[in-house]
Parts: C-alpha cells; structure tokens; sequence
C-alpha cells in the first residue's frame, strides 16, 4: 500500500499538469497534489499501516483483480472509465484505502486514477513488482495523457462532460459499494472499515487540508481548513457546530456548479467528489422547509429558518404579496432591533433592510407602521410570528425547477413537502401527492413520474417532462428523492446495495427523515443557547466567486427518446450508461450515429494503445467490449456472460489474470442460480459471498425486465421501455473490472416511492457513462494490438451457443479484424434500428447479428455501445442463417472474438493450408471440430494455427459456459507449446422467448 | 395584523363590508344568458334583490355599498365578476364578455373608497370573470371558462401571490361558481352533475389541503354564500327550498351554520346566482 501512493501521485501531478494547460481551474488542484504527494506517502505509510493485515487477508484471494486492474489502467486510459472502475475494484479489495485515496481521486483527473489502479494492483505484491510495474505505469499514463491531448480533440470535450457527470455518481456508488462491503463481508472488510474511519483521523495533520468557505445564512462567511477527502458530512458538521446548531436535519449546504445551477453537497460522500474542480465554496441553507415551524424545538433553529427565509423573500424566490412583504418585514424589524422606538429608529433605520425584491418607500412605510405595533415581542416570538405567517406561502418550501411538458411548453416542477408540484407561469396547473406517484425516474434529460391510476383509469400513467439537460434531470430526480423521504418516510430508505445489479445511481436520501429529527430533537436537552441575531442587511448572500466551469454542457445534449420504463423496474447500474454516455458525449449525433464515435475512439485508442506493452490487460478489455452484446434475453446474456468470463478465465490463465469486473460478477452470479455459480466462484474467489448476493439481486432483474416487456404490451405509452432491455444487456454486458464501482453518471434514475422491495429502489441507468468509452477503448485496442503486433499461431475456439440450432458455422476468423470496425458501426446502427434488424441480419453479411427482437421496441436506445470487436464471420454463415430463419423464429446470432494482443490480424486473412481436421466429442454438449493450418509467413518461416471450433448445443438447461471451459482448456492441454490467440464466441440464440417473457 | 389568512383559512368568511349594485331595467332584455329561457320577472327579481341586499345589511350586519345601476349595463348587477378581494387587495377584473367592461369602473371607484390596494387587469389578452375564482381561504381555484382565460388567471396570481392559484378547466357551465362554492371554511358545495364532480376532482388534486365536500343535487344551489360574522358565527345564504328543495335538504343538515335561505329565481334565468350579486370585502382596518 504504502508504496501505491507514491506513484499515485506523481502520476496525478502529471495529469494535473496536463489538464492545467487545457483546462482551467486546475492549477491549484495540482500544486495541492503535489503538496498532497508528501503527506500522502506519509501518510499511507503510517496510517495504512492498520490497514494492512486486512489488505493482507484480502489481498490473496484478490490476486485476480489485481491482474486486471492493471489491464483497466491501460485499456481504459484516460477515459472516464477507468478511474470508475478502479474505484470500484478497489473498494473492492480493500475498502479502507479508498477512504484515503477517494478524496484525491474525486477531483483529479481520470489519468490519476489510471495511475492510481496500477498502484493498487501492486500493492499486493512485492514492493519490486510495484516499483517495476509502476514506472511503467507511468510511463505509461503519461503517454497516454499526452496522445490523448493531441488525438482526442472530438472526444475530449465529451469525457469531459462526463466526468463532470459522473462524478458523482461514482462516488455514490462506491460508497455504496462500500457499505455494502463492510456490512457484507467478513471480518477482514469489518476491520477495514474500522481502518478506513481511523485513517481520516490519524491522516488529518499530514494530509493536505482545504479552506472551505461556507456563507451562513446571515451573510457571514465560516472558513475552516477540512481534510481534503472528508465527506461532506464533515463539514456539514463543523458549520452546525459553529452555527450551534442541533435540528440540522433540516438544513444543508449548496455549492453552485458551472452552469450556475446549485447542487446539495451530499453529506455521505466526499467533498471533492463532488465539487470536483469547483472552489470550496458552499453555502449553508435550509435543505428541507418544516411544515410547521413550531414544531422545531429550539429557537435558534426557528432563527435560521427565519434567515433562510427572508433571503428567499428578498430574492423573490419566495412571492409575498404586498402585504405579506410588509408583515414579514415587520417581524424582522422587531426580532432584530427590537420594539419601535422612535427616537432610536429614524425614517432611515429601515432602508438598511431589504424585505422584498422591489421594495418601495410604501412597502417600508407599511413596515414600520407594522412594526410598532409588535411592541413586547421577543425576538424568539417575533420570529415565530414571522414563520407562522410565512409558512403559509404557497411557495414556501417549494424547491422550482425548469421544465418543459410534453408539448414543449415552459413550465415549473416544484418538489415539495407533500409531492410534486406542476405550475405554467405562476399557476398550477398540476400536481402529484406523493401517495400518487408510483415511481420517479430520469433518463437522459427526461424525468418521468408514473402515477397511479384514478378510478376511471386502468392503467399507470408515466408523465414525462423535458429538463434543460440531463444534469437537471438528475438534480430535480435527486431532490424528489430526497423530499419523498424526507417528508413521507419514518426512516430512509435502504440504499440500493453494492451488490445489486443496478444501473444508474443508486442515490438515496441517507439523512434523518422529518419524523427521526422530530424525535432526535424531542430529546434535545439543553439550555436554549444564546445566539446572536445579525440583521438581514441588504447583502446579496448569493454563492459567488465560483468560476465558471471549463466543462462544455452543451455536450451534454439531451436526447429525446426517453423510455420511462417499467423495464426501468430493474436497478441498473451505472455501466450500461456508461455505454450511453459514449455516444451521447462524444457521438454528439443523434443515436443514429453512434458508428462515427466508435469510430473516433478507435483511432485514439490506437494511438494510445500501442504504446502499451501489457497484452493481457488489453485482453480483458477487450473482451469486456465483447460482452456488450444488446438484445438478448436476460438469461441468454447471463449465460453468455458467464460462458465469457469462463472462457475469460480459461483463455488469459497464461498471462495475468483479470480480474473480474463487477459487472462480469454480477452477469455471472445470475448464472449460478442454476449451475450453482462455479464458474464465477473460481473467478473471484474473494467475493464469493457477494456474488451470490448478486446472483439474486440479478433475478430480480430479470423479473422486472420481464414484467416491463408485459408492460410494454399492454401499456402502448410504455412501449419504450423494452429499451431497457436492451440497455441493461450491454450494461451487463459491458461490465468492466474497473468499471463496476463507477455508474458515475445515471442518465436514468428510477425511484419508487411506495414499494419497499427491491423494486423500489431508485433505478439510474447510466447512459453515460465512462465505461462505456473505456470499452470502446479496449476495443479498439485489441484492435489495434491485433494489427500490430505480429506473431505466429493462433488457436481459434469458436463456440456456438444455439438454443435453436445447432449449426455449424464456418467461421473465418481472418476475416474478423478487418470487419470488426464496420462491424462496429454496423451493430451501432443496429441499435437503432433493431425493429426490421430480423431480415437484414438475415442477408446482410455487414450486419452484425446482434439482437433482433422485433416484438419489443429496442431500437430507440442509443445509449447502448456495442461490441466491436463482434465479428461475424462469412457469408456462408450468414446465408445459413438466413436460410434458415423463419420469420417467426427469431435468431439471435453473435459472435464474439477474443483475441490475445499478439495475435497477428493480417494472418486471419491469410489462406493457410489445411491440414487436418478432425471432430472430437467430448461431451454430448458439444462438437469440437479442430482446424490445423499450417501456413507460411513472410520471413519464410512457417506457422501453424489451429482452429478449433466447438459447437455447443442444447437449451438453457446447458451450461454453455462450462462447456466452452472446458473445451478451451482441452485445447490448451491438447497443445500445451500453442498460445491461444484468439476466441470467438459465436452464439445463436432464439429470440422468440424473449418477447414473450 | 392583516396576514394571509391568518388561521389556515379559517379567516374564510370574514366580512366587514360588501359591495351590490342595483338592477338596470335593461337587465330583462339585454342581460347575457347562455341560453334564451323565460322571461325575466323585473319586479320579482328587485324584490329578491332587496331581500338579498337586506340580509347582507340588516341581518348580518355589514357595511354594504350599493352602486346605483347603469342601464347601459345589462349585467351591471353582478357584481363579483368585476372584482376579485382577498384581504387588503382587490383585482379589477377585465370581463370576459366585452358588453361589461365598462362595469368595472363603478367598482374601482367603491373600492377606492374602501381603501384597498387596487390592482387592474389592463392586459388585453387576459379575461377573468370573478364568477370563475373560488377562493377557499387557502387558495385560488381559477376556472378557465368562455369568460376567462390563462391570463387572467396568471395576473390573478401576480396579484395574490400568497397563494397558491390552480386553474381548472370549466366547460359546460358559464362560471366555475356556477356550481360550486365555499360553504364553510374547508367546506366546498358542489353540484352533482358530472362536470361539477370532475372539476372538484380536479380542485381536489390540485390543493395541497384536503377539503370537505357538500354535495347538493342542483348545480345551481351549489353556489351559496358563506359568511363567518362575529357574533353569529357560521352563516350560510342559500337558495330557498322552494326552489331547489332536495338541495335545501342537504344545506340543512349543516348544524353549525346559521341557514339564511334567499329565492333568486329571476336572476337565475340570466344566469346570476347567488354569489354573483355581491364583492365581499373584510376591512380589518380602519378606513
């Protein structure tokens, strides 16, 4: 551990550096990072040194991820991703250092998390490797930064936005992650967590700590020096204690983002993480209005109330009529100076308030008549009346939101105490008890409310309205969330656990709710503390001074499509937007167009790529893009996902070993509810019990996924939701090592207010997402590697899965590389058009055969990236295919190619000389049809590559995985002097369950 | 002090003074109505106008200012659709229908001398007649009628801006009130007819507060006047069980309320209901 830091850093510097130049603000961030460097190293070195025995125990068993982690740290590069999943693996392993590391991770810049995740990778092993692997690391990173600066000029602009995005998110997540951890697991995370609170504590005088600034609510500024990665609840803390503050429920802090837009600073994650590159500068606020004032039992929260609220009076946040102005004003009068005196107050003594937004002679004549007439309150009572008056505002309380309806006509969605409220101009024209919405999502820059249904009505209704963009959406998504829980629950909710298969943000309101304060609050004993009330100058109090973000919204684009989905039922987690966010963020196009990003990405990544040394990280990668696969059935792509990793596993034995991603996890756990889940047991053996959580949480998906395709039968506004589908798959698909714990960005929420199960927890589907570049990189990668490195043999495995057919495809894999990239782009454009897919996929050989699933609609998901490196084969196959399907029978065919990086891609092309094939059965499962070629490269030197093919056949009873296993490493035992260089994985399946499920 | 309604609404009904005007002989020929019925009895429809205007004074007790009528202004009579007062502040309305726009002024200036803040509504492409405002103390229920228009209904909220005003579409009535009104502070008389019932589903779901409901079975008896006058409590005008007796039944099973029944048949047949013929205005503090 002590000597991850080290490069950490430094790697950190570099990137900060590096982003200085292009971006702004980051300069302070980088000399903090170098400060940061020092007393990180010391204090990793001491602090960590509890930390340690557990890392010790963990360690071993995570020897998996630790292989892949690396990998992640070079395929992912510098895209978002990686540092997500890092984060994620990390948590992983060892919960307590990402306490330490996640403040410095949160606002720096993804290349130091790449740096970071070779530093974690090594700490298990011997301080030499670490160094070694380290420096390479580094070397690394750096280069990658620096081709990535010059190559990615597109691209940039969009993983900006997604960090921005993500950020936050991913913090959740892994907190999240964590938790779920420390609850889960065995002692050894116990111990962690208990190690991971004491670091802050031990850390605190040698790490770096920032200057906060807090604007209080009488206009005072609070500064205090927090540790750099605390949580915001640290701070939330100090400002209360210096606030003496007790009823603090109701209350929170702001920080103003880039576009101006005000964000709470979520008290259980860290601060950097969410205000990123934004200054310490927050302002302290009422978060949740209480209903009835005088129910709060101290005076000195009924003060800060008041403050808060004539601050949003004099703003006009909060209308007053005239009356209402002057009546207000006057309690203020008299709770600050006191009763009327004339002598003392002059006609002047007013003017120094502000009591409305426009305020007149009249209104402040109206006032001091008012106010001499309030002669004998106290201050306290002043206040009380001045709340009991306010309370009653309509808008009190009411947090706005910009919208537009359906139609595209402006309105206000304003969350409240009791639901949420829908006002054209100054009218409401609608509104939805809590007790009415059934469930509130966002996707995209969507938010959707299903509502249950009035008498008259059989079904749900989804209502949808449009945000400014997808930021928005989340915030409103976000404070409805909370509100709901705040207002309407006796306790929060549990958050979704680290281990469900979620997409999206897995975000819950972790406060107190109004009931618990209230209880907390009965209990409060002490002498009512004095305090002094400043006076409501005319001071603007507004949260200035943060710069103006260097991040281009405007890459943020909304998208339109917006499925509010019951298929939403499933929690998603944050890959599959991941996916979605690639294309949203960089494609810029409209979802048609995803092909050109791929596109895009492939040429950087190939820049960065080669200068990576490491195959077996590209690998894993690589295969992780081949997981994304759309359009299966649920229980197709568990299959197929865990047969992967299997194969993964078997595949990379030779070179480090992945380690599994959370996302490979969580596809493979579903699968052990049948086949009792050895396949992934093998693969992470650290988390078994996790996993088998998972598995069940995955079930759960499943169903829901069902149930939303019933929905979307039956309910013809919900037909969309299919989409999910979809999405889900490559999310599942797409699950990266790294990536598991990052759903940064959610471009989907879902929350449902009212079931306790796991149906209701609040769904994000993260569309975009940084893993989804990652893969995009990774793929492109493999690519690459597969073009320039070149070297000999190569074993193909073709694996069919048929759950219809068993057929036997003549698969040339030689042909696979080249049209891998049109094949991307091919699939992308699939996506989209998924609906008549059937019939092209049938004919067409550029088509690749992903998902056609013709009943349901999963078409209109852009966010969903697909595999590029989906090779399909030839002709022959294709027209066998075609031949053979019948339009009722829905095929899905894919083909998946895992290549290791020195694989030679010209050779594919090659016609070598066949020089034997012979069919082995090994099991009834399965056919094995092995190709030796001999052929003849270049330098005269010959070369022998043997193919083998084995078909698997049989329904779902089959453990396609195992299969595929087992025949891998039969090959590997059949030519133990042969390298495997190469897997395709070419599965079939029926499709025509799909849609009934 | 003269807050927002100081209790919860239960400042609803609260009434110093109210504002009537005479009837116009032209009102029997020339006054709008929906639809062409029978004709209207001058000299009945003053008696009950007397009636109505005597309970208001003499009963209740209130300081009534009755603007004399103005026989170029058949409507001139209905009042309420030309002001809308919620406290200190009354909105001069812009009628829906072009024929009454001039009713306005012999209402400023009353209002005027009552000493509210006077807002008026000079947009031209806004219309709100006080026949569609129902306010329950708590909030505004604005209907959006052939009389009055979003508009109207947002300068109306610009106006009152304490509350909450919620637009409610009216479609086969003349007004909102039409078949609605506040019975008591929390109490809202609806119609039975279906239209009634939608548009208090839609109240329903729009208001943060639940409210009680009182159902009659004639939408036009649903239109009653609650009053909340010191010294006699719970004061409920409604129509007589003459004329829509199953309706009277219901008003009488109100044991709180001190029940006035008052006959409007004639004005009914111009559409003018009970509400219709006066502004109530409670003046809490001096002139």
């Amino acid at each position: 551990m002590t000597t991850e830091v080290g490069p950490e850093t430094e790697v950190k510097k570099e990137s900060e550096q590096l982003e200085a130049d292009a971006a702004k603000n980051k300069q302070d961030e980088a000399t903090e990072n170098q400060e940061n460097q020092k007393s990180e190293k010391t204090v990793s070195e001491e602090a960590q040194g509890s930390p340690s025995p557990a890392l010790g125990t963990q360690s071993s068993p995570s020897s998996q991820k630790k292989e892949k982690e690396p990998s992640e740290g070079k395929g992912i590069s510098r895209f978002i991703p990686p540092w997500l999943k890092k984060q994620k693996s990390y948590s992983l392993v060892e919960p307590k250092d990402e306490a330490k590391k996640k403040p410095v991770e949160e606002g720096e810049t993804v290349e130091e998390r790449e740096c970071q995740l070779p530093g974690e990778v090594v700490q298990p092993k011997g301080s030499v490797e670490e160094a070694t692997i380290e420096s390479e690391r580094e070397a690394k990173a750096e280069d990658k930064e620096e081709k990535h600066s010059v190559s990615s000029a597109e691209t940039q602009p969009a993983k900006e936005d997604n960090k921005e995005i993500e950020v936050e998110k991913v913090a959740d997540e892994q907190e999240e992650k964590q938790k779920a951890e420390e609850n889960r697991e065995t002692k050894e995370v116990q111990t962690a967590e208990i190690n991971m609170e004491k670091v802050p504590q031990k850390a605190p005088k040698k790490i770096k700590t920032v200057q906060c600034k807090v604007m209080l609510l009488d206009g005072t500024e609070f500064s205090c020096d927090i540790e750099k990665r605390a949580k915001g609840q640290v701070l939330f803390d100090k400002v209360c204690e210096q606030l003496n503050l007790l009823e603090k429920d109701y209350f929170g802090l702001l920080f103003q983002d880039n576009s101006d837009q005000k964000n709470w600073l979520d008290s259980s994650k860290e601060i950097k993480r969410q205000i990123r590159s934004l200054p310490w500068l927050f302002t302290f606020n009422v978060k949740f209005y209480p209903p009835d004032p005088s129910q709060l039992t101290e005076d000195i929260t009924r003060y800060f109330l008041c403050l808060q609220l004539r601050q949003d009076i004099a703003s006009g946040r909060l209308p007053c009529s005239f009356v209402t102005h002057a009546l207000l004003g006057s309690y203020t009068l008299q709770a600050e100076l006191g009763d009327y005196d004339p002598e003392e107050h002059n006609n002047d003594y007013i003017s120094e308030f502000q009591f409305a937004p426009n305020q007149t002679k009249e209104m402040e004549e109206k006032v001091v008549e008012l106010h001499k007439t309030h002669r004998g309150l106290t201050p306290a009572q002043a206040d009380s009346h001045f709340l009991e008056n306010a309370k009653r505002l309509s808008m009190y309380g009411v947090d706005l939101h910009h919208a537009k309806d359906s139609e595209g006509v402006d309105i206000m969605l304003g969350v409240c105490a009791n639901g949420l409220l829908i006002y054209k101009d100054r009218l409401r024209i609608n509104r939805f008890a809590w007790p009415k919405i059934l469930k509130i999502s966002y996707k995209r820059s969507n938010f959707y409310i299903k509502v249950r249904p009035t008498e008259q009505e059989q079904f749900e209704s989804t209502i949808g309205f449009k945000l400014p963009n997808h930021r928005a959406a989340k915030r409103l998504w976000k404070v409805c969330v909370e509100h709901h829980t705040f207002y309407r629950l006796i306790s929060p909710e549990q958050p979704p656990k680290a281990k469900f298969l979620t997409l999206g943000s897995k975000f819950r309101y972790s406060g107190r709710t109004q009931a618990q304060t209230r209880q907390a609050s009965n209990l409060i004993d002490r002498p009512a503390p004095y305090f002094e009330r400043t006076s409501s100058k005319r001071v603007s109090r507004s949260l200035d001074g943060a710069p103006v973000g260097i991040i281009d919204q405007s890459l943020l684009r909304d998208f339109s499509a917006a499925t509010v989905g019951p298929a939403g039922d499933m929690v998603f987690d944050g890959e599959a937007v991941g996916q979605t966010k690639l294309r949203d963020g960089e494609g810029r196009d409209e979802d048609g167009s995803p092909t050109k990003i791929s596109q895009l990405e492939l040429t950087q990544d190939e820049k960065n790529n080669s200068l990576r040394v490491d195959g077996g990280n590209i690998y894993v990668r690589h295969s992780n893009l081949m997981l994304e696969d759309l359009d299966k059935t649920q229980d197709d792509l568990l299959k197929h996902q865990a047969s992967i990793s299997e194969l993964k596993r078997n595949f990379m034995e030779s070179t480090p070993e992945p380690r599994p991603n959370e996302w490979e996890k969580r596809r493979i756990t579903p699968l052990s509810l049948q086949t009792q889940g050895s396949s992934h047991e093998t693969l992470n053996v650290v988390e078994e019990k996790k996993q088998a959580e998972v598995g069940i949480e995955e079930t759960v998906v499943i169903e829901e996924l069902n149930r939303g395709k019933m929905q979307a039968v039956t309910d013809a506004g919900e037909t969309r939701k299919v989409e999910h589908l979809s999405k889900k798959d490559s999310s599942s698909l797409s699950s990266d090592s790294s990536s598991s714990s990052e759903s940064e960005d959610e471009v989907v929420g879902e929350y449902q207010p009212h079931y306790r199960v796991a149906k209701d927890t609040i769904r994000e589907e993260q569309e975009e997402n940084e893993d989804a570049k990652g893969k995009e990189e990774r793929a492109t990668k493999t690519i690459q590697s597969e073009e320039t490195v070149q070297e000999g043999s190569k074993i193909k495995v073709t694996v069919e899965h048929n759950q219809i057919t068993a057929k036997a495809l003549a698969q040339e894999n030689a042909v696979a590389i080249k049209v891998g990239e049109k094949n991307v782009m091919e699939e992308e454009k699939q996506d989209l058009r998924a609906e008549d897919e059937q019939l092209r996929i049938n004919g067409d050989v550029s088509h690749v055969d992903i998902d056609v699933v013709p009943e349901i609609i999963c078409c209109s998901e852009p966010p969903v990236v697909k595999t590029e490196m989906v090779t399909i084969s030839d002709a022959t196959q294709r027209t066998e295919i075609s031949t053979k399907e019948v339009p009722i029978v829905q095929t899905e065919t894919k083909t998946i190619t895992y290549e290791s990086p020195q694989f030679d891609g010209s050779a594919g092309g090659d016609a070598g000389v066949l020089l034997s094939a012979q069919t082995i059965t090994s099991e009834s499962v399965s056919t094995t049809t092995t190709t030796h070629i001999t052929k003849t490269v270049k330098g005269g030197v010959s070369e022998t590559r043997i193919e083998k093919r084995i078909v698997i056949t049989g329904d779902a009873d089959i453990d396609h995985d195992q299969a595929l296993a087992q025949a891998i490493k039969e090959a590997k035992e059949q030519h133990p002097d042969m390298s495997v260089t190469r897997v395709v994985v070419h599965k079939e399946t029926e499709l025509a369950e799909e849609g009934e499920e | 002090m003269a807050g927002l309604s100081s209790s919860g609404g239960s400042s609803l009904g609260r009434c110093s003074h109210a504002v009537v005007r005479a009837l116009p002989d032209s009102l029997c020929q020339h006054a709008l109505r929906i639809e062409k019925g029978k004709e209207v009895d001058f000299a009945r429809a003053e008696r009950e106008h007397q009636l109505y205007v005597g309970v208001l004074k003499n009963k209740l007790g209130l300081q009534v200012l009755e603007l004399p009528a103005d026989e170029s202004l058949p409507d001139c009579v209905f009042v309420e659709d030309v002001a809308v007062v919620c406290e200190e502040t009354a909105l001069i309305t812009r009628p829906g229908a072009p024929s009454r726009r001039k009713e306005v002024d012999a209402m400023k200036r009353a209002l005027e001398s009552l000493n509210l803040n006077i807002i008026e509504m000079t947009d031209e492409n806004a219309t709100l007649d006080g026949g569609d405002v129902l306010f329950t103390g708590r909030e505004f229920f604005v209907g959006l009628s052939k009389r009055t228009n979003q508009r109207g209904a947002e300068i109306l909220a610009d106006t009152f801006k304490d509350y909450a005003v919620s637009t409610v579409p009216v479609y086969d009535s003349l007004h909102l009130k039409s078949f609605c009104s506040m019975a008591g502070p929390n109490l809202i008389a609806i119609g039975s007819t279906e239209a009634a019932q939608k548009a208090l589903k839609t109240m329903q779901q729009m208001s943060d507060h639940r409210y009680d409901k009182l159902t009659v079975p004639d939408d036009a008896a649903a239109n009653c006047i609650y009053l909340n006058i010191p010294g006699k409590g719970h004061v409920l005008l409604h129509r007589a069980p003459e004329e829509y007796p199953e309706s009277a039944k219901v008003f009488e099973k109100l044991k709180d309320h001190m029940l006035i029944p008052i006959a409007n048949t004639e004005m009914e047949k111009v559409d003018g209901l009970l509400t219709c013929c006066s502004v109530l205005i409670n003046k809490t503090s001096e002139l």
